[in-house]
């Protein structure tokens, strides 16, 4: 397997969604190729990073404002 | 008794399901719950297309009031949730025309980029990169970052991988392929990688200062 090929499975091995044979194959790949691990690795990093951080924090008050606009604009027919 | 039983024989139903049917019936309460079930993804999304806190409010506001008054048009062949989030992109995309007049927006164009689809940043990342940094400088880190990607990369990232959803629904969500969803994903994740790379990778040398005006 070449590195183009491994990385055309990367979003199939961070979801998860390989087969067996084909996670055998990659994870032969890898246990040579130093980049294609750090390049997984730092995908993976970088999805749970994301994830765990919100970077759109709505605060309680503008959270309050706005719902109590929507409820009083549907509760008038909109 | 009959209507318990007919309920509890459908397991697969999504609880998103009854809501609907009692807002459907008048019972605004229903609604409420709703609303306040996906505020915040609604919001968030809003932001990302968008970039503008004002507009992200508007159209938080604007999609659940149109959710509201086209329920009738809800068939319940998709989440609830999936189709609130199609309403909310088009307004968001619809902000992002006006603010920027006479620019075509659009997630579905092709975007004409290969940046991250080879990896050129190739060093390891410290183990806890993000313990170099306050959570506001994270906060203004990874926002920079995102910022970066094209809206369509963008917004299938965020759909995907912040909010949890299948590549089928985020494809259904934006009107986009499935594979339209699957290449923009992998170049996403990979251009925010390569970005983030800059921040988080061991540091070798000590003289690498002032990297955080790097990102654009």
């Amino acid at each position: 397997m070449t590195c183009t090929e491994f990385l055309a499975m990367l979003d199939d091995m961070i979801d998860n969604t390989v087969s067996r044979e084909m996670r055998s194959d990659l994870q032969e790949h890898l246990r040579g190729c130093e980049h294609c691990e750090v390049t997984l690795n730092t995908t993976r990093k970088t999805i749970e990073i994301y994830r765990s951080h919100e970077i759109y924090e709505m605060p309680t008050n503008l959270r309050d404002r706005l719902h109590k606009a929507i409820m009083e604009r549907c509760k008038k027919g909109c | 008794m009959a209507t318990i039983q007919s309920v509890a024989n459908e397991p697969e139903q999504h609880p998103d399901v009854a809501l609907v049917e009692r807002v459907k019936t008048g019972d605004i309460s229903a609604y409420d719950e709703l609303v306040r079930k996906y505020e915040r993804q609604i919001f968030r999304i809003a932001q990302h297309i968008t970039q503008n806190r004002e507009d992200a409010e508007d159209v938080m506001q604007d999609a659940f009031l149109k959710a509201y008054e086209k329920l009738d048009q809800f068939q319940g062949n998709s989440k609830f949730y999936t189709w609130l989030v199609r309403i909310a992109v088009n307004e968001s995309l619809m902000r992002l025309r006006k603010r920027r007049t006479g620019k075509m927006v659009s997630i579905d164009e092709d975007i004409e980029t290969d940046e991250g689809s080879v990896p050129r940043d190739l060093a390891d990342w410290a183990p806890d990169p993000e313990q170099n940094y306050t959570q506001a400088e994270l906060a203004e880190i990874l926002r920079k970052t995102i910022q970066g990607l094209p809206p369509g990369f963008r917004v299938v990232f965020v759909l995907r991988d912040v909010d949890g959803l299948s590549t089928e629904e985020t494809a259904e969500s934006l009107g986009l392929s499935v594979p339209a969803v699957k290449s923009r994903l992998l170049r996403a994740r990979l251009q925010l990688r390569e970005r983030l790379a800059r921040y988080f990778k061991r540091k070798k040398v000590a003289r690498e200062k002032g990297v955080k005006s790097d990102v654009h």
